[in-house]
């Protein structure tokens, strides 16, 4: 490719072109779909299908100058978008006012994704060490039983949330055992964690609950009153949130400071990348991966103790239902990167948020888009957003030797 | 086409010889022995005798009714439970069998849940309508579709791995999560194929299967849940599987795309290709079990159920009985057998209140599967326990591999 022709195909700021107008399509559908929503509430879709033409065509042109996924995902954003306006317009003002309140949205998008965050997180850092964890999803449902198991045992959330990470860790540290020491199948013998965290909390909990599930009384993660409602729109999505949906926040920050921007971080990442290399220079692959497991399985347990003692306020058997899942996907989605994964939770947290949201329309018709997050799922990792590279030795075990 | 293990002239006692010498059989009897040694270390956790437990779950599964020397009272009884015991062992040997099919081709498919529901819910529209159809060919049109709807739910998985390498882990359990909400909302109230009688007005449940389309029993009473004719299409699967895995181009090149599927690349096979037949076989294997189980017995399905087997139904279980079978046609025989004894041994109709509480008997059977599946994530401890395989027999095979 000669100079003149890459200062052709260059917009500002050294982006190509095609990638910006590929982008840009997706802005533009988005707004046309958002013109008919409240507040603006445009009751024509004329606009709309102005806008939404506008992005298929942009979408197109920036297929045909060799933007393979974004293009296609520019113009089937467009058609989505205007096939949502048309629905808008046709909809009730009523109806649409009471399902897109964008503060409450927004709210129950955060309130959802935490989970997700929490366990994603535990992923990023078990994976970046080179250890897959299928098990995310026993150890977040250990977390969750275990939270609220400690916090009625000890009277206090804070009790409940350490007795939840203790349980994680240590359902964790068996994965680390078989995957690390023993050189197992990683995605076996999370499996197995999976199985194993189903019978062993739902045994403990049908011994010590029975048929009466948990208590009412037990003490839950309390939530933070900022005095911000006065602010329009952020004030009252964000004024009562849990405690445990900010620290989910802060961690994000704290766990790409720490993997991107410390020497421990390197040193886990370089495990991950080149395990042999690592050796080589002195670093303790076995160390290190144990920890990064055991840090995974305690992360996760958070999520799971945001879920049973910060969210529903009780526990039922299996109440996870796929949530660790989802996470795995989130972290293939956000490419192994802490704040990536956090966009990814956050896509997913608002499907279900606006699922949740939807019995308004129809109430047969909302008990089938609780398959909504899951589909999401399932076109994200069918490569939406690219085929992301996992780091060059997940999953494979390593032997001293 | 059957070159793949080797030499033509070796003799059967030598292939034999060289199963044995893997640890083939005793590997998976001492994970068995191992996992039921550690779940009676939980019996007598809570308090409960193991050994009268175990012998109850036994007793309970009517495997009793083998032993010449009971009495024949207790012989009736057995034959009803055992009847029971091989009901639930027919799904498992289909979902084993789309376990171990995915696995041979180097695929982990979780998703055998979903494929048995594929196949379950057709099987239920199709056999609940087409009133009149002779029962023949209404029983082969429902098993016909089920299969298909089956393959279908599958290959959405092995197209999508094929095609964007998406990772099949994620997408399957992706899928049995969309399958789930997609029947949940069909058969549930204000659902498409909700039950059309008057007194299942509240009752979110679908149709019952006429009785011309339900399979013929054969051993023991129709109307007290006799031994129907599925088990004999089950050991027809198993026959089916061997053949095609052994005898045949495609399993052929399924397992060779599973030893190595750059290698299989480089001698002319569609690792894609493949991956999108393999998981079709699979999904067939599994949406018949769902067929066979609503055609055979449940006759009816309800969303609660439909919602009760998201993480503990016979697809999740076909994941444990082909991992403790290694894979192979024998080992899922006898494992399906020894889950299905399991069930139904520790269900709360077999299991006596007084010896061991049966709803903790579930989560026991859980805990049990779980073990078991992580002693074969790795076989080293096994193996090493007992010295079976020469370590530097081992470390030469994994050089080779």
């Amino acid at each position: 490719v000669s100079t003149a022709t890459l200062t052709r195909r260059l917009g500002p700021a050294g982006v190509e072109r095609s990638v910006l107008a590929g982008w840009g399509a997706v802005v533009l559908a988005l707004l046309a779909f958002w013109l008919t929503l409240p507040p603006l509430l445009v009751r024509t879709p004329v606009p709309s299908l102005v806008l939404a033409a506008a992005a298929v065509g942009l979408g197109v042109w920036s297929l045909r100058e060799g933007q393979k996924r974004l293009g296609w995902a520019a113009a089937v954003t467009g058609v989505l978008c205007a096939i949502g306006a048309i629905a808008a317009t046709r909809s009730g003002v009523g109806n649409l006012e009471r399902v897109v309140v964008w503060s409450a949205l927004i709210a129950a998008m955060l309130r959802f994704a935490t989970p997700l965050v929490f366990a994603a997180l535990g992923g990023v850092v078990s994976e970046r060490s080179g250890v897959v964890n299928i098990g995310l999803e026993g150890m977040m449902l250990t977390g969750a039983f275990f939270a609220i198991y400690g916090a009625d045992l000890t009277d206090g959330w804070f009790g409940g949330l350490l007795v939840g990470m203790v349980a994680g860790g240590v359902l964790a540290l068996v994965h680390a055992f078989f995957s690390v020491s023993l050189r197992a199948d990683q995605i076996v013998c999370g499996f197995a964690i999976n199985f194993l965290a189903l019978g062993t909390t739902g045994y403990i909990f049908l011994q010590h609950y029975g048929e009466n599930g948990t208590p009412d009384g037990v003490p839950q993660v309390p939530d933070v009153s900022l005095p911000i409602d006065w602010i329009p729109f952020f004030g009252p999505a964000l004024d009562k949130l849990n405690l445990l949906v900010w620290v989910a926040l802060v961690l994000v920050f704290a766990v790409w400071l720490f993997v991107f921007r410390t020497p421990a971080g390197l040193r886990l990442r370089s495990v991950g990348e080149n395990p042999r290399a690592a050796a080589t220079v002195g670093i303790s692959v076995y160390k290190v991966r144990y920890l990064a497991v055991i840090a995974s399985g305690v992360l996760a347990a958070m999520g799971g103790a945001f879920l049973s003692i910060g969210f529903v306020h009780t526990f039922n058997q299996n109440m996870t239902a796929g949530r660790g899942f989802i996470a795995l996907a989130v972290v293939i989605v956000g490419k192994w990167r802490p704040v990536a994964a956090l966009a990814a939770a956050l896509m997913f947290g608002f499907s279900q948020a606006l699922a949740q949201r939807l019995p308004v329309f129809s109430d047969s018709s909302a008990t089938l888009l609780q398959a909504l997050p899951y589909v999401v799922t399932l076109i994200a990792v069918a490569g939406l957003v690219g085929r992301s590279t996992p780091p060059a030795a997940d999953g494979v075990p390593y032997s001293k030797e | 086409v059957s070159g793949a293990e080797g030499p033509a002239s070796l003799t059967v006692a030598s292939r034999l010889s060289g199963y044995l010498r893997r640890g083939g059989i005793i590997t998976p009897l001492l994970t068995a022995l191992i996992a039921f040694v550690i779940g009676g270390l939980v019996v007598a956790l809570t308090g409960a005798n193991p050994f009268t437990t175990y012998k109850a779950i036994f007793d309970g599964s009517g495997l009793n009714w083998l032993f010449p020397w009971i009495s024949a009272e207790d012989r009736t009884t057995a034959a009803l439970n055992l009847q029971q015991t091989l009901i639930l062992t027919t799904p498992l040997i289909f979902t084993g069998l789309a376990v171990a099919y995915a696995f041979r081709a180097g695929l982990f498919n979780i998703g055998g849940q979903g494929q048995y529901f594929a196949g379950l819910f057709i099987g239920v529209w199709i056999g609940s309508s087409l009133h009149g159809l002779p029962g023949f060919l209404h029983i082969l049109f429902a098993l016909v579709l089920g299969t298909l709807a089956g393959a279908v739910w599958g290959g959405i998985a092995g197209f999508l791995k094929a095609t964007t390498g998406a990772n099949e882990v994620i997408t399957t359990i992706m899928l049995n999560y969309v399958i789930l909400w997609v029947g949940v909302w069909a058969f549930g109230l204000g659902g498409p194929l909700h039950s059309d009688s008057a007194a299942d007005k509240t009752v979110p449940i679908s149709n019952p299967v006429v009785q011309n389309a339900r399979l013929p029993v054969f051993w023991g009473d129709p109307e007290l849940q006799g031994l129907h004719i599925g088990i004999f299409i089950a050991l027809g699967a198993l026959v089916v599987f061997w053949v095609l895995l052994n005898r045949s181009v495609a399993g052929y090149e399924a397992r060779a795309v599973g030893f190595n599927a750059d290698a299989a690349e480089y001698g002319g096979i569609h690792a894609g290709r493949t991956y999108t037949k393999v998981m079709l076989v699979c999904g067939a294997f599994a949406g018949l079990a769902g067929v066979i189980d609503i055609l055979g017995w449940q006759f009816a399905v309800a969303t609660n159920d439909i919602q009760n087997a998201g993480a503990v139904g016979a697809g999740f279980i076909g994941i444990a009985v082909a991992l403790l079978g290694r894979n192979t046609t024998s080992g899922v025989l006898f494992s399906a057998l020894l889950f299905g004894a399991l069930i139904n041994g520790t269900s709360v109709r077999n299991l006596d209140p007084a010896v061991f509480p049966p709803e903790l008997a579930t989560n026991l059977t859980l805990i049990i599967q779980g073990l078991i599946v992580l002693l074969v994530s790795a076989p080293v401890i096994v193996t090493a326990l007992y010295r079976l395989r020469p370590r530097r027999a081992r470390a030469e095979e994994e050089a080779g591999a």
